[in-house]
């Protein structure tokens, strides 16, 4: 067994070349608001999650990071279909999920899993560690009644816990010990995919490391691909080699690890990044500013004209407020939606989004000019706007 | 009056241990229900009264047999043993107590009094079972499918259920006792496995089954349905669908195991107010009739022997409310020991 406070592992590395084993395209998840009364109309919708888009390789790791509201737990459900997408797509292995019947999903059960945020109410406490971890291979039926307690005790094994458990019940172990038996559960049906939606925040911190170990062992053993979600930037730099920040329903930023946490080009980006303690910096003695966040987050109900961010963003101009800005890639793996995108404190004057919104600098819509390039597309293009030259380039 | 359950917890049970290697190799796993059971077995008076109830219980099922061996006689008459210038007393001290009559006889037929009270627990003690599993069945059913699908199924669900409480229940069940009762005897029992319903007893206890059942479990769902709100929000049952478990695992291995606690109190609590609603039926007439024996038709004969026969008068409701509060108590006890936070 680890020591208390486990080393950590060598943070992943990205492959570029790895196939895309899911993209997701113009996610839509609405929730209707509903009138209390008899006639429960339909006053409003949650926009949880409106127009994500990214790529994910096999046996990658992309982590999904934001303020808590933003979304992220939902595009998560959303892949994994426990709910069922308002729009888009999501293309599992080449194949469109997001309107898969719920009888015709069974088989995709098997490659997607889950590990879920609170080791205390993700695992049921009228049942058995054999149980719950057995469960997945009764349900698909995949081995004989009498080969499924060896597989239950050798998957226990693989997440360091002790085989002979099995017949405990969850409130015998500890908050890293269950979520440990919920990786154990994810893991049964051998998934290509793991949605992982904040597996370690809810536990002690000196625990935290060890489960984020566990996870790149199997990842590294097993070979699955991880949708890593969190709401610091701190986990997710060690697991994820490509991170995507979220804001109210949105990707606002996407790119390598290297590429968001040294040259993050969104101020929310930045605002989050200010709140990480970074190591670097404290060894060369420098101090970064904080940059406080201020305001709520507003309602995913009634989100903001234009761009999301507008209310508490310090660069806001006239055009945020009109004009929605896309996601722009601006270099060879990375994409910001903002239409004054630079590097703290280098921002551009002047928005450098007009020519493909069609729209002047204080963001009204001009004459003859028309939307340019399909933007929203999952993963990268070979070309993309150079923000030095604000000519086109390519690698 | 009990012990609060929580307090005694810290001693019976002690919590096992947080540490991330905390839990020591050889205890055994035990589980949420085996510590419920261990609360309630350190509860004297939930055991006192479970006790009592197995007696009652066991009452009910020995009695047939006695009867038809002959030890018991519940329709005998032993008018010899009766005054009959006193117009129908028993001879002795106290109803007639006797070593062959230990409860005396019953004034007026002079049968056996302890072999008519135990017989009596058969009947009602069987329409009260048998109406509190059908009402649990009824209730469970309908909770569990309400709560877990929402929208309109519960709509409705929730509709019917405020029809079920709105109607005249007492009325409907003495007005359409006589015709019920018949038509259960007459054409009902014509159907095939149900020639048995001929007997009038069957039917009239049928009768009253129904009566209980159709009026019962709204409170039953009510109570299902509220716990499974709670519970289809938890991440298991995501994680159960996820894995890909049909709406019957859903329904009956993830949730139903965590509605058992509830359900089982409620179950108990049950037992004993179905057992004096039969009583309650018996006296107002409806229900089986004599000769014979429910607790209630005894209680209905005893009320015009106030004076004449007190002891004939006093023990049937003795014993009638000896078997409800104990049932009460046990579903109590249950429910302190399941849920060791409800404190009183
Ligand atoms: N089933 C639902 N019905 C209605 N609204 C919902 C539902 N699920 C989520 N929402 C709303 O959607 C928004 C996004 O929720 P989500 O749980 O995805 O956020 P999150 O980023 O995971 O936050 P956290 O860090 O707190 O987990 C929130 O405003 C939430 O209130
Ligand atoms: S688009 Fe405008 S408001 Fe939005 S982040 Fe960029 S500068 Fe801020
Ligand atoms: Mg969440």
């Amino acid at each position: 067994m680890e020591e208390l406070v486990a080393e950590a592992h060598a943070p992943s590395q990205l492959n570029p070349d790895a196939a895309p084993i899911l993209e997701v395209e113009n996610l839509q998840m609405y929730f209707p608001v509903r009138s209390h009364g008899l006639v429960r109309r339909v006053v409003g919708q949650v926009q949880a999650v409106d127009g994500v888009s990214f790529q994910l390789g096999a046996g990658s790791s992309l982590g999904l990071v934001g303020e808590s509201g933003c979304g992220k737990s939902t595009t998560g459900r959303a892949i994994t279909r426990l709910y069922e997408p308002t729009g888009g797509a999501i293309r599992f292995e080449g194949k469109d999920i997001a309107r898969i019947s719920p009888k015709n999903l069974k088989p995709i059960r098997r490659d997607i899993q889950m590990i879920f945020q609170d080791p205390y109410t993700s695992l049921n406490p009228r049942h058995t560690v054999g149980t719950i971890v057995g469960a997945p291979l009764e349900i698909h039926n995949l081995v004989p009644k009498d080969k499924v307690l060896p597989r239950v005790q050798e998957i226990l094994e693989v997440v360091g816990l002790n085989p002979e458990h099995y017949n405990r019940y969850p409130h015998e172990f500890s908050g890293g010990q269950r979520q440990r038996i919920g990786i154990a559960r994810a893991l049964m049906l051998q998934p290509k995919l793991l949605v992982a939606d904040e597996p370690v925040s809810a536990l002690d911190v000196s625990i935290q490391a060890q489960v984020v170990n566990l996870l790149q062992d199997v990842q590294k053993e097993f070979g699955i691909a991880f949708l890593f979600i969190a709401h610091d930037l701190a986990i997710v730099r060690h697991f994820c080699p490509e991170i995507a920040v979220m804001y109210l329903g949105k990707i606002v930023e996407i790119a390598d690890r290297e590429t968001l946490y040294s040259r993050p080009h969104h101020p929310y980006t930045q605002a989050l990044l200010s709140a990480v303690p970074d190591v670097r910096q404290a060894a060369v003695g420098g101090r970064r500013e904080r940059i406080r966040l201020t305001g709520d987050v507003p309602s995913p109900i009634n989100p903001p004209s234009g761009c999301r961010f507008r209310t508490r963003c310090s660069l806001a101009k006239e055009i945020c407020a009109k004009v929605e800005p896309p996601l722009l890639q601006v270099g060879a793996r990375h994409k910001v939606a903002c239409h004054f995108p630079g590097e703290l404190g280098h921002a551009p004057q002047t928005p450098v989004t007009t020519g493909i919104c069609g729209v002047d600098a204080q963001g009204n819509t001009v004459a003859g000019q028309t939307a340019d390039i399909q933007l929203n597309a999952p993963g990268y293009d070979t070309t993309w706007l150079d923000l030095a030259t604000g000519q086109r380039t390519g690698a | 009056m009990t012990i609060p359950a929580s307090e005694m917890e810290g001693h019976a049970v002690p919590p096992l241990g947080e540490s991330e290697e905390g839990v020591a190799g050889k205890v055994a796993g035990r589980s949420p229900t085996q510590l419920a059971m261990a609360r309630f077995r350190a509860d004297k008076l939930s055991m006192i009264s479970f006790y009592v109830s197995c007696f009652v219980v066991f009452a009910a099922v020995a009695s047939p047999i006695l009867v038809k061996i002959g030890v018991f006689d519940p329709d005998g008459l032993n008018q010899d043993k009766l005054n009959t210038d006193l117009g129908g007393i028993p001879h002795g001290a106290f109803g007639g107590v006797s070593w062959s009559h230990p409860l005396g006889l019953t004034p007026g037929n002079g049968e056996d009094l302890l072999s008519r009270l135990s017989f009596s627990m058969t009947y009602s003690l069987g329409i009260a079972l048998t109406g509190t599993l059908i009402t649990v069945l009824i209730g469970v059913v309908l909770g569990i499918i309400s709560g877990f699908s929402g929208g309109f199924v519960d709509a409705t669900v929730g509709r019917f259920i405020d029809l079920t409480l709105s109607f005249p229940q007492t009325m409907m069940l003495l007005a359409l006792a006589a015709p019920t009762v018949l038509l259960i005897r007459k054409d009902v029992s014509e159907l095939p496995l149900l020639g048995f319903l001929e007997n009038p007893d069957l039917a009239n206890g049928l009768f009253v089954v129904i009566i209980l059942s159709a009026f019962g479990w709204p409170p039953v769902a009510r109570v299902v349905r509220g716990q499974v709100l709670s519970i289809r929000e938890r991440e298991f049952i995501e994680a159960a669908k996820l894995i890909g478990a049909s709406r019957k695992r859903l329904y009956f291995k993830e949730v139903l195991p965590n509605v058992w606690a509830p359900i089982l109190v409620y179950t108990t609590l049950l037992i004993p107010a179905y057992i004096s609603a039969e009583a309650a039926f018996s006296f107002l007439g409806v229900g089986i009739k004599p000769p014979t024996p429910t607790l209630g038709n005894i209680l209905r004969d005893s009320v015009s022997w106030t004076t004449a026969d007190p002891t004939y008068f006093f023990l049937p409701g003795i014993v009638l409310a000896l078997t409800v509060v104990a049932f009460n108590l046990v579903g109590d006890g249950a429910r302190d020991a399941l849920d060791p936070k409800t404190h009183r």
